[in-house]
C-alpha cells in the first residue's frame, strides 16, 4: 500500500509538472504568440477566435499569472482546454472526445499483445542462450530500429497497395455512420488490423531483447541453479523460478518505454489516416492549432501517467517484495 | 568517426582485456558490424554534400522528370517535382547525422553533470535531481517536443537541436547516478580520498574514467533518440521543410502521395537509412553492453565461461547496471521511491 501511495504522489507531481510547463510555454515564447499565429491565418480567422486564442496563450494579460495559472488548473479540472483554432468554435474537448477512444482502443491493444508475445518469445530466447530463436536477435535489432511510421509506409506498401488485402488508410469504409452495429464495427476491426500489425511488429522486439538479456541474467541466479539441481521439471524452473523474477525488471521497463511506443504509434496513425489523436495531432500542428497541440499533448501524458500507475498495481500483484514496507526502503 | 572513441576507450574500464592484442578480433561481431555500419554512415555524412550528382532542390520543370523509377540518370528516381532523391539523400544523411551526434554530444555531458553530481552531493539534492529526473523520463518526450517545437518561427535545425538535447538527458543521468552511487563506495575511491585529493579531482580522475563504457552506452542510446525523435518530428511538419534531412524527405514524400503513387523509391531509401542507422547504433550498444557483461555474449563464448556462471563476476564498470536489471527490484524500488515526496521527509529524519 505504502508503495502505490508514493508512487501516486510521484505521478501526481509528474502530472502537475506537465501541467506547468504546459502553461509557461506558451508564456516564454519570443514575441507575441497570437500575432503570429494569426499571422498563418490570413483573413480567416474570426475575431472571437482571436480574444479566446488571447485568453488561452495568457497574451493581452488578463489578470495577474498568478490568476491565470489557477483559472487555467481549474479549467483543465473541468476538461476545459479552451478553443480550437482551425476548427473554430469547435471546443478542444469535443475534438479529444472523438478521436480518443480510437487511438485507445487500437495503440492499448497492440501495445498489451505486442508486450505479452515480446515477452514470452524473450523467455524463450533468453532460456536457450544461443539456440535457434536467439540467432534471430541481430534481424530483430533491426526491426527495433525501423521508425513505426516507416514499418507502416512498407506494410501498407506490399499489403493495401500491392496485393489489395487491407484497406488503404480511414478508420472504417467510407458511407458508414459510426454505431454499435454489425456493419461499423467489423468495418472498424477490419481497418485497424494493419496498424494493429505494425505495432506490435515495430515494438515487439524491444520487448523481447530485453526480457531475454534480464532472463541470461536471472538464469545465471543461484536459486534457478538450485532449483535445476532439485530435479524440478524445465517447465516449472523457466516460468515460476526464472521468468516470474525477470518478469519484474520487464514490467518496470514497460512503464518506461510505454511513453515511447504511443509517441510512436501516434505518428504512425497519419500513414494509415487512422482517424486517432495522432492524426489530430498532426493536423492541429500543420494549421498552427495551438490550443488543440497543447491538450494533446496534457492527454497523452495523463494517458501514459495512468498506463504507469497499472502497471505499478501489477508489481505489487506479482511482487510480494513491493506489498512490504521494507522493500521500498 | 565520434563513435570509434568510444568503443576505444572501453579498455580503460576492461583493463585486462586492453592488455592484450588484438583488441578487433576479440571484439564481439555485433559490434564490429556496428562499428563497420556506423563508419559508413559517418563517411557517407562527410563526404555525401560534395558528391550529389545533381541539387537535391532544383526542380525539373519538364512534364517527364517527374516521378521517373532509377535509372541510370537518376540512381534512386525523382520526386513528384523532379528532384533527385539521392542527391536529397546525400545531403539528408549528414543532416541528421549531425544533428544526432550533436544532440548525443550535449545531452551526455548534461547526463553526467547531472548523475554524478546527484550521487555525489546525496542528500537533498539528490532527491531533487532523481526526482527532476524521473518525471521527465515519464512524460513522453514526443508530444512534449511537439508543443515546444511545433510554434510557428520555432522550426529548423538549431531550435530542434536544443530541445532535443535539453529533453535527452534523463535516461544517462538515471544510470550513471547509480553507477556513481555504486562506485563511490569502493575501497580505491577511499583510498584516493585518505590520499587528501579533492572531490574534483576524484570524480574526474577516479570516477569519470571507470563509467566510460556506460557512458559511451549512454551516448549511443542518446544519438538513436535524437535521430529517431527528429525524423518523427520532420515527418509530422515540424522541422524547417526547406532544408534536406531524411525526416523531411519522408515528409515530402508522405504529402505528395509517394505511397499511393507507387513511387517507393522516393520513401524507402530515407526511411531504409534512419533503419540502418539505427540498427548500427543498437549493435554498437549491444557489443558495449557484451564487453561489460560477458553472460550475454554469443553461445561460444557463454559456453566457454558457464563453468564460472556461479562464481562472482568480475567488478567490471557496467555491472552495477546489470545488477539493476537482474536484481531487481529493489534497488530500482529504491531509486524511484527515494524521489517520492513522502520519502524525502523519512530521509530528512534518518539523517
Amino acid at each position: 500500500m505504502a508503495f502505490i501511495i508514493r508512487r501516486l504522489v510521484f505521478y501526481l507531481v509528474a502530472a502537475w509538472v506537465a501541467l506547468t510547463i504546459n502553461f509557461f510555454i506558451p508564456r516564454l515564447m519570443p514575441g507575441n504568440p497570437v500575432e503570429s499565429i494569426m499571422a498563418k491565418f490570413p483573413g480567416t480567422l474570426q475575431p472571437a477566435a482571436y480574444h479566446a486564442l488571447e485568453a488561452m496563450l495568457g497574451v493581452g494579460h488578463p489578470g495577474s499569472l498568478w490568476h491565470q495559472y489557477t483559472t487555467y488548473l481549474v479549467d483543465i479540472l473541468h476538461f476545459n482546454f479552451g478553443t480550437s483554432v482551425s476548427e473554430y468554435p469547435a471546443q478542444v474537448s469535443t475534438l479529444l472526445g472523438e478521436t480518443l477512444p480510437w487511438t485507445i482502443i487500437l495503440v492499448g491493444s497492440a501495445t498489451v499483445i505486442a508486450f505479452l508475445i515480446g515477452t514470452a518469445l524473450g523467455i524463450a530466447a533468453g532460456w536457450r542462450h544461443g539456440g535457434r530463436l536467439d540467432r534471430v536477435m541481430p534481424g530483430l535489432m533491426f526491426l527495433q530500429a525501423i521508425p513505426y511510421f516507416f514499418f507502416a509506409l512498407i506494410l501498407l506498401e506490399l499489403f493495401a497497395v500491392r496485393l489489395h488485402v487491407f484497406p488503404i488508410a480511414q478508420g472504417y469504409s467510407q458511407g458508414l455512420v459510426p454505431g454499435w452495429h454489425w456493419d461499423f464495427i467489423s468495418s472498424a476491426l477490419y481497418h485497424s488490423l494493419l496498424p494493429a500489425i505494425t505495432i506490435v511488429l515495430a515494438s515487439i522486439a524491444g520487448w523481447m531483447l530485453q526480457m531475454r538479456n534480464v532472463m541470461i541474467t536471472t538464469i545465471g541466479e543461484d536459486y534457478v541453479v538450485a532449483a535445476q539441481a532439485k530435479g524440478l521439471p524445465n517447465r516449472r524452473v523457466v516460468l515460476t523460478y526464472a521468468a516470474r523474477n525477470a518478469i519484474l525488471p520487464q514490467l518496470q521497463g514497460f512503464g518506461l518505454a510505454v511513453g515511447f511506443v504511443v509517441s510512436g504509434a501516434l505518428v504512425m496513425e497519419i500513414v494509415f489516416s487512422y482517424p486517432g489523436i495522432g492524426l489530430l495531432l498532426v493536423s492541429a500542428v500543420t494549421s498552427n492549432d495551438y490550443p488543440l497541440m497543447q491538450a494533446i499533448f496534457l492527454v497523452i501524458t495523463f494517458a501514459v501517467l495512468l498506463a504507469n500507475l497499472i502497471v505499478d498495481l501489477i508489481i505489487v500483484f506479482v511482487d510480494p517484495r513491493a506489498r512490504t514496507r521494507e522493500a521500498t526502503r | 568517426m565520434t563513435v570509434a572513441p568510444a568503443i576505444s576507450a572501453d579498455p580503460t574500464a576492461v583493463p585486462r582485456e586492453a592488455a592484450e592484442p588484438g583488441r578487433w578480433r576479440r571484439m564481439p561481431t555485433k559490434a564490429k558490424v556496428g562499428v563497420a555500419l556506423s563508419a559508413v554512415f559517418v563517411l557517407t555524412a562527410i563526404i555525401g554534400p560534395f558528391i550529389t550528382p545533381y541539387d537535391p532542390s532544383y526542380q525539373n520543370p519538364s512534364p517527364g522528370a517527374s516521378m521517373n523509377p532509377p535509372s541510370a540518370a537518376h540512381l534512386l528516381g525523382t520526386t513528384q517535382s523532379g528532384q533527385d532523391v539521392l542527391s536529397q539523400l546525400l545531403v539528408g544523411i549528414r543532416l541528421t547525422l549531425e544533428l544526432g551526434i550533436i544532440v548525443g554530444l550535449v545531452a551526455t555531458v548534461l547526463a553526467v553533470i547531472v548523475g554524478v553530481t546527484a550521487a555525489f552531493l546525496g542528500g537533498w539534492w539528490d532527491e531533487l535531481l532523481s526526482l527532476i529526473t524521473n518525471v521527465f523520463l515519464v512524460i513522453p518526450a514526443l508530444p512534449l517536443l511537439i508543443i515546444l517545437l511545433g510554434y510557428p518561427g520555432l522550426r529548423g535545425q538549431t531550435p530542434t537541436i536544443l530541445v532535443l538535447s535539453v529533453l535527452g538527458w534523463p535516461w544517462g543521468a538515471r544510470v550513471i547516478r547509480a553507477q556513481t552511487l555504486a562506485i563511490r563506495n569502493r575501497d580505491f575511491v577511499a583510498a584516493s580520498r585518505e590520499t587528501g585529493e579533492g572531490t574534483w579531482r576524484i570524480i574526474a580522475f577516479e570516477i569519470v574514467p571507470n563509467e566510460v563504457s556506460l557512458i559511451a552506452a549512454s551516448f549511443v542510446n542518446t544519438v538513436l533518440y535524437a535521430i529517431g525523435a527528429s525524423v518523427a518530428l520532420a515527418f509530422i511538419g515540424v522541422a524547417d521543410l526547406n532544408s534536406w534531412s531524411l525526416g523531411t524527405i519522408l515528409y515530402w514524400a508522405q504529402s505528395q502521395q509517394a505511397l499511393q503513387l507507387g513511387a517507393w523509391w522516393w520513401f524507402v531509401p530515407p526511411g531504409l537509412a534512419v533503419a540502418l542507422m539505427g540498427t548500427a547504433l543498437v549493435l554498437l550498444n549491444t557489443g558495449i553492453d557484451e564487453l561489460g557483461n560477458p553472460r550475454l555474449r554469443d553461445a561460444s563464448s557463454a559456453s566457454r565461461i558457464a563453468g564460472h556462471w556461479l562464481k562472482p563476476a568480475d567488478p567490471t564498470p557496467v555491472l552495477a547496471e546489470i545488477s539493476q536489471h537482474r536484481g531487481g527490484l529493489a534497488g530500482f524500488l529504491h531509486s524511484f521511491s527515494r524521489s517520492s515526496l513522502l520519502d524525502k521527509g523519512e530521509a530528512g529524519v534518518n539523517r
